[in-house]
């Protein structure tokens, strides 16, 4: 599946995007944020407060314990401030 | 009659009389239409600051603006709805954000404009970042824009 970040998450991270292939026990958004942040420490350092981290599966808005199963596109950012 | 809202994601910048023209022009149904613009200010708690730029999520901004303008042309009696965001490097005195609701009667535009801004402002995939002296910084969510956006929520 693509990953996606954007604003500080992105920076963070140091990617705009990527293609991941989580291990099958990777099941919910927080599984996921969980599993990234084991990659490296810039992943560590973007997802250090998890509570802060919005999320998206193909461009709607879903919560932490969403399946992430049949994803085309997850993305991870801070809370908008848009407008 | 089925109103389809326009919704424009775009960098460049947008003629508010224009798109208040293009709900009203011609038409002898719409009694009212009511303009939100949401401007970049010079300042930021006394802070002078030199620009934003916009980072947004290409696809995702479009789809969730088409939702909350769904739901504002379900719950209210609207003849029009424009929203157009911009992105990129906007300077102080540029707009950044603008909504049009035309109907018959005035409460239904001015209702479902606040409502838009409201879902704008908490759910649109949009992120600010504020030049300044200091550097530049993102600026951070506020909680009295989330509670802006969930007393529309419906009980």
């Amino acid at each position: 599946m693509k990953v996606k970040y954007f604003a500080w998450v992105r920076e963070r991270v140091g990617l705009a995007e990527e293609t991941v292939e989580p291990p099958a026990d990777v099941r919910t958004v927080n599984d996921l944020i969980g599993w990234l942040s084991s990659r490296g420490e810039s992943y560590a350092y973007a997802f250090e407060k998890p509570k802060v981290i919005r999320a998206a599966i193909d461009h709607s808005h879903v919560k932490p314990d969403a399946a992430i199963s049949g994803a085309r596109e997850i993305a991870f950012f801070p809370p908008m401030t848009g407008g | 009659m089925s109103v389809t809202a326009t919704i424009r994601i775009q960098e460049a910048d947008f003629d508010v009389g224009r798109e208040i023209a293009a709900l009203s022009k011609g038409r002898t149904d719409v009694g009212a239409v009511v303009s939100f613009s949401g401007i970049c200010r010079g300042d930021d708690n006394g802070e002078a600051i030199a620009a934003l730029t916009l980072e947004h999520y290409p696809g995702m901004a479009e789809a969730e603006i088409g939702r909350h303008a769904d739901e504002a042309l379900s719950r209210w009696p609207l003849q029009g709805l424009t929203v157009i965001h911009r992105f990129g490097r906007i300077a102080p005195g540029e707009n950044i954000v603008l909504v049009v609701t035309a109907s018959s009667h005035r409460q239904a535009a001015f209702e479902a404009a606040e409502f838009l801004m409201d879902y704008l402002k908490t759910n649109a995939p949009f992120w600010k970042r504020e030049e300044s002296r200091e550097g530049a910084s993102w600026i951070e969510a506020r909680e009295h824009d989330d509670a802006a956006a969930a007393r529309w929520t419906k009980s």
